[in-house]
């Protein structure tokens, strides 16, 4: 096992690797960010020396070796929108980007896991058809236009919920998040709603065909067969089987939430690490595009990991090794 | 099961609290994110606009943009190559300390040395000499006369010599160093959330009517109305075009409006023989058509830019004739908006030796100016219907920029391409030296010129003008200057957006042509 | 999107099947046994012939500038045109193009992107993790790491990317869309192929001396069949929608040829100033198909499941 965690490990500094030097040079390719970021005005000296201080006029692999060079004492450089380094940038919006993928995962769950059950212990019934049916719609509209509708019902129409923004937040066991006040949550609830439809679809889905494939197997039936009541059978024999899919998946969906929720964030303002990539890609903000992306290669080769391992331990027949890469 | 996602939904509504803003409160919907509290880290609008509340300039500019005192009481020219300025006396930072003239010595040391930078302050500050004679009276020189000095002064803030010395962009984010003489204190800054300020009471000037204020940067367009429609700010700037309509029926809002600085134009390759996305209609290679000025002028005269006014700007631009709109210093008073008019411009096409056309591609940025992709459209439209057949490649900013800057060699890419431009000094001559100008990296002429106009007659007169110190004179050859170059037709001007700001009912902000947003200029009804 | 873990369920009864028929007869027989899928695959094919006949039916040509004149933008459903040629039945977008017309053309290119992209991700994700699970050892270490590699690049990068290089254009959306989704295919692939591989079947063959690649191809892949079903309609639809997102990120398909993604992020800017129909009618367009899509593909999963073949 520690082999096999240490060469997973060892090949992750090589995927890496080939992604910072994707990414460096891809953004080179782009263009200039120089151009975007000056002031108009500036007049060609002015433009010189914005290139030089950024570092832009040297050659591009001498750059590269410059970045690996910090790299390799942790330095991922400056960001050339804030000036500041690109790690703090990143993490400084990490926690609101986290509570809102917590949200979405939350409302995943507890909406998908009852209606998926419904749908697979009922799957003839008018109601379990329709719950399909809206599952469909959940994965095929645009997420930037669902965002504003939900904006235009809930908070123009109704002005039940604020439209955009985090909420304040609060300290609760030494973490500091907008989930613990009621603010923090009215302004969580569309962003997240938003981005968990997707979600929910998906866990519906997870759900209703693991509950079906369940019901015939013998375990259940013999918990019918001693005369257990549906509730518990359902409750926790069925439940108990299904979730290790559901889990599963929604594991490395919440890497996916955490990584790319680039649009949500953006239509909902939410001031976490999405709005803060797109804003990247667009200005060319290579030393923040190359440091988030190192992370989150970094985060999905550990959830990966993680998932094997577990895997290994929930189903014995699985080996780790080359085989089970 | 169900009770279970009953309550929760149930425990959602509950928490559907959101504390009504006090009247002493403000808060403010950004268009853009300021990236930094240092004022002198990032020479933009979005930085330039917010930090005006906490720091202050020498020169200040009315919503006009005409020159008004700010920490300077008052200025006068000793000859053309001094200035002297008499600085506001009993002016405290917000720390406590007097404002002197080694402040104003101190931020011009500093402000074109920010580290990592990328755009610096040099732009203004560079070629200026200072010279204190006392605490409060400084003297500026420059090598030459240089009418523009005050116009530069209003673009830096000042910092305080005490909080500023040895710091760094991080203490002014974190709001160490964030100390200044304006309206507002700074409070806090919480990057891609908000930035909060609080309220002065020991300004010089005006005390602010607020207690507390807040920017919040809502970068989508419609998002930033929904917030406003909603009540969860106050005030929000660049409003959509495609909003104003429906908020000028809606009773819980007011707009208000103010025309630009800026110049929606587009700028066409003058200095090549064959431009590379023009092309016969066959697909053959042809002479570079723009240079020939018959096809530019028809170029114009088929733009119908009341059209682009009434259906794509949706009734918020006005018909440009040429850099800047009518109130501005250093127009002319004869130019008029080219005419619309298909039939001159085919036969101009025609005389010029184009009867049937020519294929064109034109370019521009999806995303930079209000509609910009709108009106490449529509103009692509309408150049089709005068024969030139039009494709269009609207690029993202990222792309676009540094290829119509400097693509492939160095040079501008591309061939016909719409592009803004704000002229930051309020006055013509910071539109032509940079558009129409020679392109001289030495001289500093022509920085955006990206169709490489050049024209030595015109170079002399804006060189001309740039050493002329009286004000009347000066106008005088602007105005002739930018006649020669429209009427060359060196840019083809579109229209003059007009900014709006949207506001809840009993707020009024005043309209500002260099699209800063100034809580200063809000008021209560 | 990970939807391709779902594992593929038993869903219709085994009923008794005439003896003899050709396998395309039982195949269809089997197909249109539910009538929701028959009613679904008939839309759809009335879909893809309003798509094919596009420059036929529609009263305007939306890509020619010539024809689509901005004096006429912004109509309401049911206004005459200025010229007096058409009557705009559904409005005209912020362009001036007739929404009709901009509808059926965009369909036209959504979904083509969503084919292309979706049938040529499948097709080298399928190889590729076929590969990799029948292969092991380093080629599919090596093969994984590549599928990590892709699933944490963001899809926009790559899409600026490609049009810096390449130029805006339907190619290369489909480009994108292809690099972003193939990792998806292979991840499913190697995942229902590995458990294939350990199951007596392939033992059986491999002891009766069938070469690596008939047993990959002939035995192990059919199997791998349904779950690659359920992907492929989901990871279709998903592609259209991501072609919206992009394109509302500035990076999509060129202006002047929207798809319907790109009516709907166009109609965006509209939506809170009462001009519905620029954004609704394209947007309910695209939810119906892609709802036909999924309710074939359902189908065809259960049908082409072999385990459901006695």
């Amino acid at each position: 096992m520690t082999a096999f965690i240490l060469r997973r490990l060892m090949q992750s500094v090589g995927v890496v690797l080939v992604m910072s030097l994707i990414v460096f040079f891809g953004v080179h390719v782009v263009g200039d960010p120089v151009y975007l970021l000056i002031n108009p005005q500036a007049d060609q000296k002015d433009i010189e020396a914005a290139i030089r201080a950024l570092g832009l006029d040297r050659p591009i692999w001498e750059q590269y070796w410059h970045f690996m060079k910090g790299a390799a004492s942790g330095d991922l450089g400056r960001s050339f929108i804030f000036g500041e380094p690109a790690l703090k940038v990143i993490t400084q919006r990490m926690p609101a980007t986290i509570e809102l993928a917590l949200a979405a995962i939350a409302m995943a769950v507890v909406i998908g896991i009852p209606l998926g059950l419904y749908a697979g212990l009922k799957p003839d019934a008018r109601l379990s058809k329709g719950i399909m049916a809206a599952s469909i719609v959940g994965f095929s509209l645009p997420t930037f236009w669902v965002g504003l509708m939900l904006i235009m019902v809930f908070a123009v129409i109704l002005g039940w919920l604020p439209s955009t923004g985090r909420g304040t937040t609060a300290s609760f066991l030494g973490v500091s998040s907008s989930l613990f006040t009621r603010d923090g949550l009215a302004h969580i609830a569309l962003p997240a709603l938003n981005l968990a439809l997707l979600k929910i679809s998906l866990v519906i889905r997870l759900t209703r065909a693991g509950t079906r494939e369940a019901i015939h197997q013998d375990y259940i039936k013999f918990a019918r067969a001693k005369g257990l009541p549906d509730r518990r059978v359902i409750g926790v024999h069925l439940l108990k089987n299904i979730l290790i899919p559901v889990v599963t998946v929604l594991g490395l969906e919440f890497g996916n939430l955490v990584a790319f929720s680039v649009v949500t964030e953006t239509i909902f303002s939410w001031p976490g690490m999405g709005k803060l990539l797109i804003q990247a890609i667009q200005s060319l903000d290579r030393p923040v595009i190359v440091a988030y992306l190192i992370l989150i290669v970094l985060m999905f080769v550990i959830i990966n990991l993680v998932v094997d391992i577990l895997y290994s331990i929930l189903d014995p027949r699985v080996r780790l090794g080359e085989g089970s890469a | 099961m169900l009770r279970a996602v009953r309550n929760w939904c149930l425990a959602v509504v509950v928490a559907l609290f959101v504390a009504p803003a006090t009247a002493q409160e403000l808060k403010i919907g950004l268009a853009s994110e300021p990236s930094a509290m240092d004022p002198h880290f990032h020479n933009l609008t979005p930085n330039n606009s917010l930090l005006s509340h906490v720091f202050e300039r020498l020169v200040e500019t009315d919503p006009s943009n005409k020159l008004i005192p700010g920490l300077a009481e008052s200025w006068k020219i000793l000859d053309g190559n001094i200035w002297e300025f008499k600085l506001r006396a009993g002016v405290k930072w917000h720390d406590g300390s007097a404002f002197t003239a080694d402040d104003v010595i101190f931020t011009f040391e500093r402000a074109p040395n920010v580290p990592n930078s990328p755009s610096s302050f040099a732009t203004s500050t560079k070629g200026k000499t200072l010279k204190k004679i006392d605490d409060l009276t400084l003297q500026f020189s420059t090598p030459g006369p240089y009418p523009l000095l005050a116009n530069d002064l209003s673009n830096v803030l000042i910092v305080s010599r005490k909080t500023g010395e040895g710091a760094k962009t991080e203490d002014y984010n974190s709001g160490k160093a964030a100390v200044g003489t304006g309206p507002f204190k700074f409070a806090s800054f919480t990057p891609g959330d908000k930035i909060e300020m609080v309220r002065n009471p020991d300004y010089w000037g005006t005390k602010a009517a607020f207690e507390k204020i807040t920017f919040k940067p809502i970068k989508a367009g419609p998002a930033r109305v929904a917030a406003l429609l909603a009540g969860d700010v106050d005030i929000i700037e660049d409003v959509p075009t495609a909003d104003i309509e429906r908020l000028k029926k809606e009773p819980r809002i007011a707009l208000s409006q103010g025309v630009s600085r800026r110049v929606i134009y587009f700028h066409l390759d003058q200095f090549r023989d064959e431009t590379p996305f023009i092309k016969a209609k066959d697909g053959g290679a042809i002479k570079n058509p723009l240079r020939d000025k018959r096809v530019r002028q028809a170029l114009s005269k088929a733009i119908n830019r009341d059209a682009i006014v009434s259906r794509v700007m949706e009734g918020v631009a006005l018909p440009a004739s040429q850099f800047l709109a009518d109130q501005f210093f250093g127009v002319s008073a004869k130019l008029k908006p080219v005419a619309f008019d298909l039939e001159g411009a085919r036969k101009l096409l025609a005389e010029a030796g184009y009867p049937n056309g020519f294929k064109m591609t034109m370019h521009g940025p999806n995303g930079r100016y209000t509609n910009d992709v709108k009106i490449i459209e529509a103009v692509a439209q309408m150049f089709t219907r005068a024969g030139i057949e039009t494709s269009i490649e609207t690029l993202p900013p990222a792309v676009f920029f540094s290829r119509a800057s400097a693509g492939a060699g160095g040079l501008p890419e591309f061939s016909f391409i719409l592009v803004g431009w704000s002229a930051d000094t309020g006055e013509t001559s910071g539109s032509l030296k940079p558009l129409v100008g020679t392109f001289d990296k030495d001289k500093g002429t022509g920085s955006a010129n990206r169709g490489r106009y050049s024209n030595p007659a015109l170079d002399a007169m804006i060189a001309e003008a740039q050493a002329t110190v009286d004000d009347g004179k000066r106008a005088g050859i602007l105005a002739q200057a930018v006649e020669i170059a429209i009427d060359d037709v060196a840019i083809i001007p579109s229209h003059y957006p007009i900014n709006t700001w949207g506001t809840r009912k009993g707020l009024k902000i005043t309209p500002r042509a260099d699209e800063y947003t100034f809580v200063m200029g809000v008021t209560k009804e | 999107m990970s939807i391709a873990e779902t594992p593929a369920t038993v869903e219709t009864p085994n009923k008794p099947k005439p003896a003899v028929e050709s396998p395309l007869r039982r195949f269809a027989a089997e197909f249109l046994e539910s009538r929701v899928a028959a009613g679904a695959l008939l839309m759809l094919g009335l879909i893809i012939s309003l798509a094919a006949l596009a420059p036929w039916i529609t009263p305007q040509n939306p890509y020619d500038l010539a024809q689509v004149d901005v004096l006429d933008s912004r109509l309401p459903p049911g206004t005459k045109s200025s010229s007096g040629a058409y009557t705009h039945w559904l409005g005209t977008d912020g362009a001036g193009r007739d929404l009709v017309s901009a509808m059926i053309y965009g369909l036209r290119i959504s979904l083509l992107v969503g084919a292309a992209s979706g049938l040529i991700a499948m097709v080298i994700g399928t190889v590729v993790g076929m590969t990799a699970a029948y292969a092991g050892g380093r080629t599919e270490t090596l093969i994984m790491r590549v599928v990590d590699l892709q699933l944490s690049f963001p899809a926009i990068l790559l899409a600026l990317m490609l049009i810096a290089v390449l130029g805006k254009g339907i190619d290369k959306i489909i480009i994108a869309l292809v690099t972003v989704q193939w990792a998806y295919y292979a991840r499913t692939v190697r995942g229902t192929a590995l458990v294939e591989a350990r199951k007596e079947y392939v033992e059986a063959a491999r002891c009766l001396g069938l070469s690596s690649a008939r047993i990959l191809f002939k035995h192990i892949g059919p199997n791998c069949m349904a779950p690659l079903i359920v992907v492929a309609t989901v990871q279709t639809a998903h592609a259209i929608a991501l072609e919206a997102t992009l394109s509302f990120l500035g990076v999509g398909l060129p202006q002047t040829e929207p798809s319907l993604g790109l009516l709907i992020s166009n109609g965006f800017e509209y939506m809170l100033s009462h001009k519905y129909w620029i954004s609704f009618f394209p947007g309910l367009v695209l939810l119906i198909t892609i709802v036909i899509i999924n309710l074939v593909g359902d189908q065809l999963r259960d049908v082409l499941n072999p385990r459901l073949k006695k």
